[in-house]
């Protein structure tokens, strides 16, 4: 990191909390798969020691989305499914950052069909597109180096007084 | 006897107002009938001990996009103790769009006439629980008509909100 570099001298260095905070959001981010097909496996390769997504911090592949702050839509969503995505994307806590990896993700790709969504971005705001199909491993790591970069960007009060999303809550007596 | 003359001879015997019709196409024997007669037929098939046709493999339908007879159910079923195919086809109209169930005798062919209920509309009288199996319940349309365009019916499937 080079840190201890700087502070070999007085033991102290002055800094903005925003930067600090950015810096370890942007260094840590616990991706939540969202695998709903072939995608998936090239995520699941990104994560292998070859291609070792640990070394940008988004090794802890986290299976709830309490968990999480980025969601990796890897894969054909179809309209039965999107509700499903989109329940998992709001229980992910905010701030939050969303892939749509591969073409069927971002395009609908080449499912030009009545079942499947022609693009997440009806019902997600996406961050970043990944092409292919699917897009090999480096591919992804440079969608999420490019989240890093803009997760970086960000300061607190870019979170502050968002608005939370209506509770659709169902009462089963 | 060879098999296709046992077959046709006990459906002739057995159904001789059933509009019955045989052909032969790539080596696959086809039996076209009324489609009244499908749930005794198909017993007969699968009950009879000469024949034992005890897999039912597939059953879907042919849209063919005309006005009398529109639809054509196909059951494709396999007799394993001869290692024999055999195909059978019932004409549905419009007019009429039912055909009888014949998941009494096979029970695999709930589903997929759950599934041809689904894409093609046809309804299947006396079906234990015929409902939608791939779209959602609420959708109104039947994707696999000819008239159903390939992108489907803009907001026929409702999708979350942004």
């Amino acid at each position: 990191m080079g840190l201890e570099a700087k502070l070999n001298s007085d033991g102290f260095l002055v800094t903005q909390l925003d930067a600090v905070v950015a810096w370890a959001r942007k260094n840590s981010v616990y991706p939540m798969p969202m695998g709903i097909s072939c995608c998936a496996i090239e995520m699941m390769a990104s994560a292998d020691p070859k291609y070792d997504i640990a070394r940008f911090g988004s090794e802890v592949m986290r299976f709830t989305p309490r968990q999480c702050d980025l969601m990796i839509v890897a894969g054909t969503v179809t309209y039965k499914m999107s509700h499903v995505v989109r329940k998992i994307y709001e229980q992910m806590p905010d701030p939050k950052w969303v892939i749509a990896m591969g073409a069927c993700t971002s395009t609908g790709g080449m499912y030009r069909s009545y079942s499947v969504v022609q693009g997440i971005d009806q019902f997600l705001p996406v961050d970043v597109y990944v092409a292919g199909c699917p897009p090999r491993p480096d591919n992804l790591l440079n969608a999420l180096i490019q989240i890093q970069n803009k997760i970086g960007r960000t300061r607190a009060r870019d979170f502050q007084n968002l608005k939370l999303p209506e509770l659709n809550v169902i009462q089963n007596n | 006897m060879e098999l296709k003359e046992l077959i046709s001879q006990k459906l002739k015997t057995n159904f001789p107002e059933a509009d019955l019709d045989f052909s032969e196409y790539r080596n696959e024997f086809n039996v076209k009938f009324n489609k009244k007669f499908v749930n005794p037929i198909c017993k007969l098939l699968k009950e009879d001990s000469e024949l034992e046709f005890l897999l039912c493999e597939d059953m879907t339908a042919v849209d063919w996009a005309k006005i009398k007879n529109r639809f054509t159910v196909v059951y494709h079923i396999f007799s394993i103790k001869h290692s024999f195919r055999l195909v059978l086809k019932a004409d549905v109209d419009v007019s009429d769009c039912a055909i009888d169930t014949v998941s009494s005798v096979w029970k695999t062919s709930n589903w997929q006439e759950r599934e041809c209920y689904d894409m093609y509309g046809i309804k299947f009288n006396n079906h234990p629980d015929l409902r939608r199996i791939y779209m959602p319940e609420e959708f109104e349309h039947h994707p696999l008509r000819k008239d159903f365009p390939l992108l489907g019916i803009p907001g026929s499937l409702p999708l979350p909100k942004k």
